[in-house]
């Protein structure tokens, strides 16, 4: 017996639905049998936990929807730049730095401007500290074709690193290496709550970021180019596409979308600063992204995904005194099945006989 | 060729993402962390439902825990929190690896949404994020364990708890002095070579205050006595502190203890066959020939006595210490390395700071700058400037964990006798 993959020319999206939705199910049971195998534990009842613990209450809804809108928020940062070809795998970096920028502002402003005026220099610094973070490996790449999957990787331990120095300079208290909250008491710099709700903010920013960013890549002249030069510098260059301002102008976008995430994560979300408040999210997003295909609408879904697998499964550790450990498992086998899917979406595997394929030899 | 980069790349971003999501946050506030031995990971709790004594029903525990149960610290708090709530019959939820961010928030008022009336964390970070829940749900008990800050919050229902394990420690350094006696007796080492090693986390005053009674412990028994500390900056880096160990033993230091979670330290210390006094409960199994002693903070006893406040209507003290006569402090079994006649001097000592006759910072006991401390003003009340807000000299002693201060360590003299290595970490 013989395997003969062959790309598939035409996918109808019915096709490629249906075998994501397989994957799903598969994936579904595996970790059923896992479950039952390992712990004993009903799976049914594991799943339903995930479901209660990613929207089992209000409260846990709106932490759910918070927390996709800063995933997603990040992943579509990221995207004008994957969509270029460009591997900006600096959001951590990004982020960070968005987020040092607005605390600095916070910490170091506090009485001396009124909080209004604060917060206005938290968006102004934290967004351009993001541009800046996306701005420098941009130039190199642009100028120098210096490598960039390198380059934002190191601006991540960069800003990692000065992060960790400034919250040794502002440590509260003294020797204990952690800021706390900020401003707790006179919430200078905090954003404003919406309709009296503090998860809101970052959802409705979120939202407004993906429309605008689908218009951008799908309507705009930008994101047509941005599309040309992903698909291939030559041709780009051949239309007249100036490729350097391209990559500056499109990291500039990203690293500031970015900062724009840290501004959410210090100024309306945590209210201080460690060097892991992104969490890992600047790389997930990357996953985000890709599972998308780079469409923004798309992504609020992807995100959505990850960001109830994470809450279903401290849920699961709780609920079933499971080691957060056995929820990484499961999380890990169910995105292994979407990821490998797309292999089935794009190539066709046939059988074939051995004989009969050397015969056509 | 592009589609087997694209591969590549994703596979890299992935593992990235994955080893991003793994790592930890730094670990708060050390307290004591204790893995006694018999502690083997028992049965997680599901929320557990006991035929409950009548008084204790109407109570139910959530738990804010940084890390779970791999971790020593963590542990020592579940351990604590299990017996408590088994033992008063009441239901309970334990939340695990909870950071110290808006999370912490989240997960306090999840627990007070799902009807549990006393809300507890363990890390030193997750502070000001319960203080954040507490001012939300007035009617719900938030305690925290090593803050600093109910004292001057004023919400009645947001309490800070600590140990006087500093008490426990000037008890562990009686065994480390017991040992350098020993050792100059046999002619091991002279009087003046008695010096002792430790590796510090950070410059913090729960530090100080830990290796400086610890020292007086030890310097009551054997006067010679020195210190050298160093500091590893993080609570929990196994690779630094069994450097830190080694830098101490090729220093010249003869006995080691340490404030620093791993098995770093203790490890070196077997390797080189140099006595050590461990932190996180007896490392006797893994150090059998030169483990000592070791002292953690029990938190059972707090946990059964919020649970009584609770049930029995009554008010929770703002700030609470748990002292060797509640059962917070503790210290192991005396390894078998120990010098002989240690458990008798043991006794001695923990009768003298029982009956008030010893008291660890007794200024009489160490100088500063060559001088005795007759006036300090400690850093109560945690302010920007860390400028000093109590008199902490009351007696002829520094009033550590005082009446009337607060709960977490506020002890942060550099007294003589001590000297301070690394301290830019």
């Amino acid at each position: 017996m013989n395997f003969h993959i062959s790309k598939r020319a035409d996918v109808k999206w019915q096709v490629s639905w249906g075998v994501r939705a397989a994957a799903i199910v598969i994936a579904l049971l595996i970790c059923a049998v896992m479950t039952t195998i390992i712990t004993g534990d009903n799976p049914i009842e594991v799943y339903k936990a995930m479901i209660v613990g990613a929207f089992g209450s209000a409260r846990k809804s709106w932490v759910t929807l918070q927390n996709v809108a800063v995933l997603l928020l990040i992943s579509l940062a990221l995207t004008p730049a994957f969509k270029m070809k460009f591997w900006n795998i600096g959001g951590e970096g990004q982020v960070l730095i968005g987020g040092l920028a607005a605390a600095a502002c916070m910490i170091t402003l506090e009485g001396k401007l009124p909080s209004a005026a604060i917060m206005i220099l938290m968006v102004i610094t934290s967004v351009a500290a993001g541009a800046f973070w996306g701005f420098v490996p941009a130039i190199c790449k642009a100028k120098w074709n210096t490598n960039e999957t390198l380059s934002t990787l190191m601006m991540n331990y960069i800003a990692t690193q000065l992060v960790a120095y400034y919250v040794v300079v502002w440590e509260v208290p003294k020797g204990s290496g952690k800021i706390g909250i900020i401003n707790q008491n006179s919430h200078a710099g905090w954003l404003p709550e919406l309709f009296g709700s503090k998860y809101i903010l970052s959802i409705l920013i979120a939202v407004i970021a993906t429309v605008a960013m689908y218009i951008y890549l799908k309507s705009s002249k930008q994101g047509y180019e941005i599309s040309v030069v992903g698909e291939s510098e030559n041709t780009a260059k051949y239309v007249g596409i100036k490729v350097p301002k391209v990559i500056v102008r499109t990291m500039l976008i990203s690293g500031a979308i970015c900062g724009l995430a840290g501004l959410l994560l210090v100024g309306s979300i945590n209210h201080t600063i460690t060097t892991t408040i992104s969490n890992g999210q600047g790389f997930t997003a990357v996953m985000v992204s890709w599972l998308a295909k780079f469409n923004p609408i798309t992504m609020v879904f992807t995100s959505l995904l990850i960001v109830f697998m994470n809450r279903g499964a401290s849920e699961i550790s709780t609920a079933f005194g499971l080691n957060q450990s056995f929820a990484d498992i499961m999380t890990g086998i169910i995105l292994f099945f979407i990821i490998g899917c797309e292999f089935f979406i794009n190539y066709k595997v046939t059988v074939a006989k051995k004989n009969k394929v050397k015969e056509e030899a | 060729m592009k589609k087997r980069i694209i591969a590549v790349l994703m596979t890299v971003a992935m593992t990235a993402s994955l080893v991003a999501c793994g790592s930890v946050a730094k670990e708060a506030a050390p307290a004591a962390e204790a893995a006694t031995e018999e502690a083997a990971p028992a049965e997680e709790a599901a929320p557990a439902e006991e035929a409950a004594p009548a008084a204790a029903s109407n109570v139910k525990m959530g738990f804010i825990f940084l890390h779970d149960e791999n971790s020593t610290y963590d542990l020592n708090f579940i351990n604590g929190a299990k017996e408590a709530c088994e033992a008063a019959g009441v239901e309970y939820v334990l939340k695990t690896n909870i950071p110290e961010g808006q999370e912490c928030y989240d997960a306090a008022c999840e627990l007070a949404d799902a009807g549990c009336n006393i809300v507890f964390a363990d890390s030193f970070g997750h502070e000001d994020y319960m203080i954040e829940a507490a001012k939300e749900f007035p009617e719900v008990q938030f305690c925290h364990a090593t803050g600093t800050k109910a004292h001057t919050e004023g919400l009645s229902n947001f309490h800070n708890a600590f140990a006087s394990i500093y008490e426990g420690r000037y008890l562990a350094g009686v065994v480390a002095g017991m040992k350098l006696n020993e050792m100059i007796d046999k002619g091991d080492i002279t009087a003046d070579q008695a010096k002792i090693g430790y590796v510090g986390a950070f410059t913090y005053a729960e530090v100080i205050s830990g290796y400086s009674s610890f020292f007086l412990g030890a310097r009551s028994i054997c006067p010679s006595a020195t210190m050298e500390v160093t500091f590893t900056g993080s609570w929990y880096d196994e690779t630094a502190e069994k450097e830190g160990a080694n830098k101490l033993i090729e220093d010249g230091c003869v006995l080691i203890s340490q404030h620093a979670d791993s098995m770093g330290a203790p490890t070196a210390c077997e390797t080189a066959g140099v006595p050590d006094v461990s932190y996180n409960g007896s490392t006797a199994s893994a150090c059998p020939n030169t483990f000592l002693v070791s002292s953690r903070i029990n938190w059972a006893p707090y946990f059964s006595h919020i649970i009584d406040c609770v049930s029995n209507g009554q008010a929770i003290e703002t700030d609470y210490t748990g002292t060797i006569a509640t059962g917070s402090v503790e210290l192991t079994d005396l390894g078998t390395a120990v010098a002989e006649g240690t458990q008798e001097a043991l006794d001695k000592a923990k009768a003298g700071i029982e009956d008030g006759s010893i008291k660890v910072f007794d200024t009489k006991t160490f100088t500063v700058e060559g001088a005795e401390l007759t006036t300090y003003m400690a850093d109560v009340d945690t302010d920007p400037e860390y400028a000093g807000d109590h008199e902490a000299i009351v007696d002829g002693a520094f009033n550590e964990s005082g009446e009337g201060f607060r709960s977490a360590p506020y002890f942060n003299v550099s007294i003589d006798g001590i000297t301070l290595l690394d301290q830019a970490y």
